[in-house]
């Protein structure tokens, strides 16, 4: 962090000058690109490879690319994916072992050396689930080291939000589509008479640094407004919102509420939605043997508390039941998550819901078991007053 | 060492019962763990099959020892090992058991099956400093009398130490059996201490650890002083891949071994 801001406006050029630049420093830059019919995150040569002029319409179990006149180019809303992809990849070597003909062990750690990345068009929520996963694998007692090294290495540039989507709830989670800290460089896309350009604010000395060298324009005040406006009307234009109750304790109260059979009559255990939750960390490991029996290497890849295997103990599954599995996802996103992390463990994205084949929204169950706990405590309290 | 297994030798080899194995390892180079406390556990990893977390059941100057159920792939690839095979180890993990909670009090051990492993160390070292503490009993329980771990060591214990109350019951007793039968809370019964004075350590099935609990909490022993010693499914034991939840607790990180008081309304929950 720096103490100062620098702030300064760019044009298209300029966008495609801060891509060349961070290319420049052998970093792997990694943006929003079309492709399948969705913005995927994916390497990028040059601001060519952004989706100007996409946006996108979700709903719950929906997302549809819509061409848009304007030429925006961070009009669109969350993806399938997160960067998580490249800071927690899927699958990840832990360690190689060679077993020699004597039966002596050898473990190698997997040194292989991390790439050095850009992000480009960091949502604020996406930074917000990225500090998350800092707490959870790059603090504690035993920091994951290989986490760290491509964290500390990244060069992260937010968008700020101006199109909301119709799942996205962040002000709820008490977010919001401006950002705040955790980057090195934050713009904010404005579209009007004046022309297609972006405000850029420095949030680091190596933002300053790669600002300093990019074709940039000074910071009018007509263009600060235009940023400032479009930022504060996406807070209000939010597609969703979770009900404004205590959640943590919410949970704590519904651990055996009926809403836990209706969501599990729906659910599918699919697991989708952890795969496309920001925060979502959980792992497996796997040994993988060669043919000759005498190596072996340990696989680290992303496993789904919706899994039955998850809790797995030789005597069954700890979760048997859909009810319990989707329990443990909703509490620990939103409760239990504070007791391990000191945070929640949902930034209101709202991935989970646009990518439910089924369409089952966290909004809208925390909703079902605020009014299930509410007319239980009354029915209590009635019950009380009566005796 | 946490991220990487180190390598370690198999150097003895010990058949409890039918199923089960206590495996010696020491160091099989220059590099070893940090030093274990009782109720600690390694994650064990078996050449070519996979890690499962493992108890110590002994602690030696260089050498550990691990006692090991035969329940699946891994656990009954350490139970085919030979003195001098290796494996590779991490840890020392989680809590242990904190016998100097016990200071001047009675202890109660209580013990199901494969769950005398993880209290061996502490009925060792509690022994070893006999007068630290009031009376102390251990209450074993086992399916069978073949099952029974370290028969002959327990023996041994109540002989050559200073009062050990021990007692053992089986499930399911074999013609030559003399001694109880059912379940190892009955034997609370028999037990000496004080309630109020006393601090119980409990390993065993879960529905085992339950049933000692609330036997112990009903005859008035504080719920912060049972420490009881629960499994999950582990993948990593640093608290990164999230298998080993209950609620809010991560076993690998604020267990294994845990007060009654945090996890007694979590059990409680179905499924949880
Ligand atoms: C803190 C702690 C201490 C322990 N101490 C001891 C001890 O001292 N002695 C002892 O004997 N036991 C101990 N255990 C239990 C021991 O870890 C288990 O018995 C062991 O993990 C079983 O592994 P396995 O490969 O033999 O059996 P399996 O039941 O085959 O399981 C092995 C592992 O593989 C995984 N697995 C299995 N099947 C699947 C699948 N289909 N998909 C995905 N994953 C799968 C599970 O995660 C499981 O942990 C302890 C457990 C814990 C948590
Ligand atoms: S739980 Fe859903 S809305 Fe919350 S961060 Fe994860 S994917 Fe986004
Ligand atoms: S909530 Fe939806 S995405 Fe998540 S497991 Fe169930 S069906 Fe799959
Ligand atoms: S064993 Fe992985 S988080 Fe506890």
């Amino acid at each position: 962090m720096t103490n100062s801001t620098t702030t300064a406006v760019l044009d298209r050029d300029g966008l495609s000058a801060l891509v060349q630049a961070l290319a420049a420093q052998g970093r792997t830059v990694v943006g929003p690109t079309v492709r399948d019919g969705a913005v995927v995150l994916a390497e990028i040569a040059s601001a060519d490879d952004l989706p100007f002029g996409w946006g996108t319409e979700v709903e719950a179990g929906r997302y549809r690319l819509v061409p848009r006149d304007d030429g925006a180019v961070f009009a669109h809303t969350a993806g399938p994916q997160s960067w998580k992809t490249y800071l927690h990849p899927q699958r990840e070597r832990l360690w190689s072992a060679e077993r020699a003909a004597d039966g002596h062990l050898s473990v190698t750690e997997d040194g292989s050396e991390q790439p050095s990345y850009a992000f480009l068009g960091v949502r604020p929520c996406d930074l917000r689930a990225i500090a998350i996963q800092d707490r959870v694998l790059a603090g504690g007692r035993y920091p994951d080291r290989g986490y760290r090294e491509r964290r500390t290495g990244a060069f992260l540039i937010a968008a700020e939000c101006t199109e909301p989507g119709a799942t996205c709830f962040c002000v709820s989670m008490g977010g919001g589509p401006a950002a705040d800290s955790g980057f090195d460089l934050a713009l904010t896309e404005v579209l009007d008479r004046a022309g297609h350009r972006f405000l850029v604010r420095t949030g680091s000395e190596a933002g300053e640094e790669v600002l300093s060298g990019l074709p940039r324009h000074p910071a009018d005040a007509h263009t600060r407004n235009a940023a400032r406006t479009a930022v504060d009307a996406a807070r209000d234009r939010m597609g969703r919102a979770m009900p404004p109750v205590d959640l943590r304790a919410l949970m704590g109260e519904s651990l055996e509420a009926d809403r836990w059979d209706d969501v599990a009559a729906r659910c599918l255990t699919c697991g989708n939605c952890t795969m496309v939750c920001p925060t979502c960390f959980c792992t497996t490991t796997e040994e993988v043997t060669d043919l000759t029996g005498d190596h072996a290497e340990r696989w680290q890849h992303w496993d789904s508390c919706f899994d039955v295997d998850f809790s797995h103990l030789h005597g069954g599954p700890v979760r048997a039941s859909a009810r319990s599995r989707y329990r443990q996802w909703l509490t620990h996103k939103l409760s239990t998550w504070y007791e391990q992390f000191g945070s929640s463990g949902c930034v209101g994205c709202g991935r989970c819901v646009t990518w439910c084949p089924v369409g089952i929204d966290i909004t809208e169950e925390a909703a079902a078991l605020h009014d299930e706990l509410t007319d239980r405590l009354r029915r209590e309290k009635q019950k009380e007053t009566e005796r | 060492m946490n991220d990487v297994p180190v390598p370690y030798q198999v150097t003895g080899v010990r058949r409890e019962s039918a199923d089960t194995v206590s495996l010696t390892l020491a160091p099989a180079g220059e590099e070893a763990l940090e030093p274990f406390a009782p109720g600690q556990f390694a994650m064990v990893y078996a050449f070519g099959v996979g890690e499962i977390p493992v108890s110590v059941s002994r602690i030696g100057r260089r050498e550990l020892v691990h006692t090991v159920r035969s329940v699946g792939a891994v656990s009954a690839a350490l139970c085919a090992l030979r003195p001098g095979s290796q494996v590779g180890l991490r840890g020392p993990f989680g809590t242990g058991w904190g016998l100097e909670r016990a200071a001047g009090q009675d202890i109660v051990v209580v013990t199901g099956g494969i769950g005398l492993a993880p209290l061996r160390p502490l009925v060792l070292a509690a022994l070893a400093a006999r007068r630290a503490y009031g009376r102390l009993n251990l209450l074993v329980g086992s399916r069978t009398p073949e099952d029974l771990l370290y028969a002959d060591r327990i023996r041994a214990w109540v002989d050559s130490h200073g009062p050990l109350h021990c007692q053992v019951t089986v499930d399911r007793p074999s013609p030559a059996w003399w001694g109880h039968v059912g379940l190892v809370t009955t034997l609370l019964n028999s037990a000496l201490f004080t309630p109020e004075n006393t601090t119980a350590y409990v390993c065993g099935p879960e529905p085992m650890i339950r049933a000692t609990a609330r036997d112990l909490l009903h005859r008035g022993v504080r719920p912060e002083r049972i420490r009881v010693s629960l499994e999950r499914n582990m993948r990593c034991a640093t608290g990164h891949c999230g298998h080993c939840q209950l609620g809010g607790v991560l076993m690998c990180l604020d267990g294994p071994v845990i007060g009654w008081d945090r996890v007694e309304s979590l059990l409680a929950v179905r499924e949880l």
